[in-house]
């Protein structure tokens, strides 16, 4: 891994990554006394034992970019000609250590004891990986989609329509499309339109109680983003762009992120910031809206749900959104039996499929290998019915439990709410 | 031999130290930070000034995780900081080459039990970073390096302690200062960058609304 004559894919990951080395990274590198006390923090690592999925391992070639142009010894082994950047070999046998195993869930970075935040240093890391096209075919080909089609699995809005369509005669509510002047536009992840479509039904029901103006746009109605995962701002911008755009030429006071971890992320910390201005109306996660609601008494239910359950933060939301009291609010109002897993909240375990891995096929086996923790949490609870607030984690949670075998229902938040509304039918 | 480690090595030891310690504090935050522009649910400054002292408290889930490396790590820590800080001699130094004044030293039973801990909760991290996968899979030579001159330095200045001969003193400065020309230049940096890397990550955990 030597040299000074880097081939140009390399170099091109150097000079991405080199870009991306602010204060925090720079801080972070000189802070790690490399204890490995973020291997334990990591689900890859603990259900495999493998040490190469040390949360800080996965840093290598960034960190050998940073002490080659940041440090005094990587400028005098520069000068002399002994310099150790990452060279393709790296780079092709990084790739499975930054996207396949890891889900940008954050828990090293809570863990480590000089408060390096390991997951951001990652997510910056993809954006060389992915510059140099060392970045799984399934994010390349999401990416591919978000950008020609509008969404990563190829959702388009007369998809939408027609989903719509099928949801207002579901429920016996109109759902407002393209409606000028509401007052909250609604995003959704082509998941939940494509796989759960009760949502778009749940949320119909639950704002026509609350009476709530709302509405979807068929120009901006994807919230996930597929730029986020791997690890390309440009594209990242260009898709919050649209929803952006939406909502501005709609005139709405706030956007509701879905039930979708990385949307949250997306729309509301990074959109400023891919943007480089701040936006004129607010972002909310629907938790955060029915906790609202909840709040002004506007959130009626009617007696509650008796089978034990348990709920699965998800990582974006709780740990990297700190939306954690909201959901056990809400679920203390329809649940007379919620039993929390150990650990939870802010530390809890990932599913396994975050940040961009559920869409890696060459990384199911070890998705379902990391998803064993997930399995054992919800084993020692003896639960039969899991709720969560992301189509994505509720996606991979179905797979792993039918991989364990297990005979657990995955249900959604807000769905499980309405379901339990005054007016539910 | 002995005025010259007590006289221009010292003298060297001490610009190398301080020189390098700005700089590299001055080149962190050089590298610059974007204004973050999403509205906050939390004072990004306080949380991570609140991050710097907090984070030094391990979670319940963290410390169950790894108990031993937390153990061994506040050993070593607090034993070096009250050895540093409050050890009679070093008072003594700092009062006469350095800042002119002094302060109360820590009795000797206490001097004992922090050099007991420090040079025990040294052997373990040193031990623990050669047995254990994942530390043989990440540690470079600097992590090596920077524990056995850490240790040099504990292990001279116990030896050192009861004054008996100047060489064994100045055997002790001489590692002390083979420390301050290194540190600056090695991970032992985290000793200051520490405050940074916890305030940056706590600012932008608080601004999310999690506490780090």
């Amino acid at each position: 891994m030597n040299t000074n004559k880097l081939s140009d894919r390399a170099s091109s990951a150097e000079q991405h990554i080199l870009s991306r080395i602010d204060s925090r990274i720079a801080s972070f590198f000189s802070s790690c006394v490399h204890c490995g006390m973020c291997a334990e923090a990591c689900h890859f690592y603990k259900e495999t034992g493998d040490p190469k999925y040390t949360p800080i391992y996965k840093l290598e070639p960034m960190r050998k970019i940073w002490k080659h142009h940041h440090t005094f010894w990587g400028k005098l082994f520069g000068t002399l000609g002994w310099s150790t950047l990452p060279d393709e070999q790296m780079l092709e046998d990084w790739q499975e250590l930054v996207y396949d195993s890891c889900t940008l869930c954050s828990r090293c970075s809570l863990v480590c004891p000089v408060g390096n935040d390991i997951a951001y240093m990652v997510r910056q890391q993809r954006e060389g990986f992915s510059a140099a096209g060392f970045a799984p075919e399934g994010l390349k080909g999401a990416s591919e989609r978000s950008i020609e089609l509008g969404s990563p699995m190829g959702v388009t809005a007369t998809t939408l329509l027609a989903t719509i369509k099928h949801q207002e005669k579901e429920c016996g509510i109109p759902i407002p499309v393209d409606q000028q002047g509401s007052d909250y536009l609604v995003l959704l992840s082509s998941l939940e339109i494509v796989g759960f479509p009760e949502y778009i039904g749940a949320i119909a029901r639950i704002f026509k109680q609350a009476d709530i103006s709302w509405t979807i746009s068929t120009k901006g109605f994807e919230a996930t983003n597929s730029g986020i995962q791997i690890g390309n701002s440009e594209i990242a911008r260009e898709i919050v762009e649209r929803v952006v755009n939406a909502a501005e030429s709609l005139g709405v006071k706030a956007v509701i992120s879905p039930e979708c971890g990385h949307a949250y992320t997306s729309i509301r910390w990074d959109a400023p910031n891919l943007l480089g201005r701040e936006l004129p109306f607010k972002v909310i996660h629907i938790l955060e809206l029915l906790h609202e609601l909840q709040s002004q008494g506007k959130l009626k239910t009617v007696g509650t749900f008796d089978t034990p359950l348990t709920y699965h933060d998800p990582c974006s939301i709780a740990r990297k959104g700190g939306v954690i009291k909201e959901p056990r609010d809400l679920l203390n109002q329809v649940s007379s039996d919620f039993r929390e897993m150990t650990p939870t909240g802010e530390m809890n375990w990932c599913c396994g499929g975050g940040g961009g891995v559920s869409a890696i096929d060459e990384a199911e086996e070890l998705r379902f290998k990391a998803f064993h923790r997930k399995s054992e949490q919800v084993n020692k609870l003896g639960v039969k019915v899991l709720v969560t607030a992301c189509a994505n984690c509720r996606n991979t949670i179905e797979e792993g439990l039918e991989n364990y075998e297990m005979d657990v229902e995955v249900v959604g938040l807000t769905e499980l709410i309405a379901g339990q509304l005054e007016s539910a039918g | 031999m002995i005025e010259f480690i007590e006289g221009p090595l010292w003298t060297f030891s001490l610009v190398v130290f301080c020189v390098g310690v700005i700089w590299r504090l001055f080149s962190i935050v050089r590298a610059g930070i974007k204004t973050d522009r999403a509205p906050v649910k939390n004072s990004g400054a306080a949380s991570g000034f609140k991050s710097i002292f907090s984070h030094s408290i391990p979670r319940r889930e963290t410390m169950k995780a790894s108990p031993l490396v937390i153990i061994a790590g506040y050993m070593f820590h607090i034993g070096l900081l009250i050895l540093l800080f409050w050890a009679a001699p070093h008072i003594r130094f700092f009062e006469e080459e350095l800042l002119g004044f002094g302060w109360t030293p820590a009795p000797y039973w206490l001097f004992m039990l922090a050099a007991a801990l420090a040079l025990t909760g040294s052997i373990m991290l040193i031990i623990r970073r050669l047995v254990d996968p994942v530390l043989q899979k990440i540690s470079t030579a600097d992590d090596y390096t920077g524990a056995l001159i850490t240790f040099m330095v504990m292990l001279t200045g116990c030896l050192a302690l009861q004054e008996s001969w100047a060489g064994l003193r100045a055997f002790h400065m001489l590692w002390v200062e083979i420390l301050m020309v290194y540190f600056p230049f090695s991970r032992l940096m985290h000793a200051f960058t520490f405050a940074f890397s916890r305030a940056y990550s706590g600012a932008m955990f608080g601004r999310r609304g999690v506490g780090a």
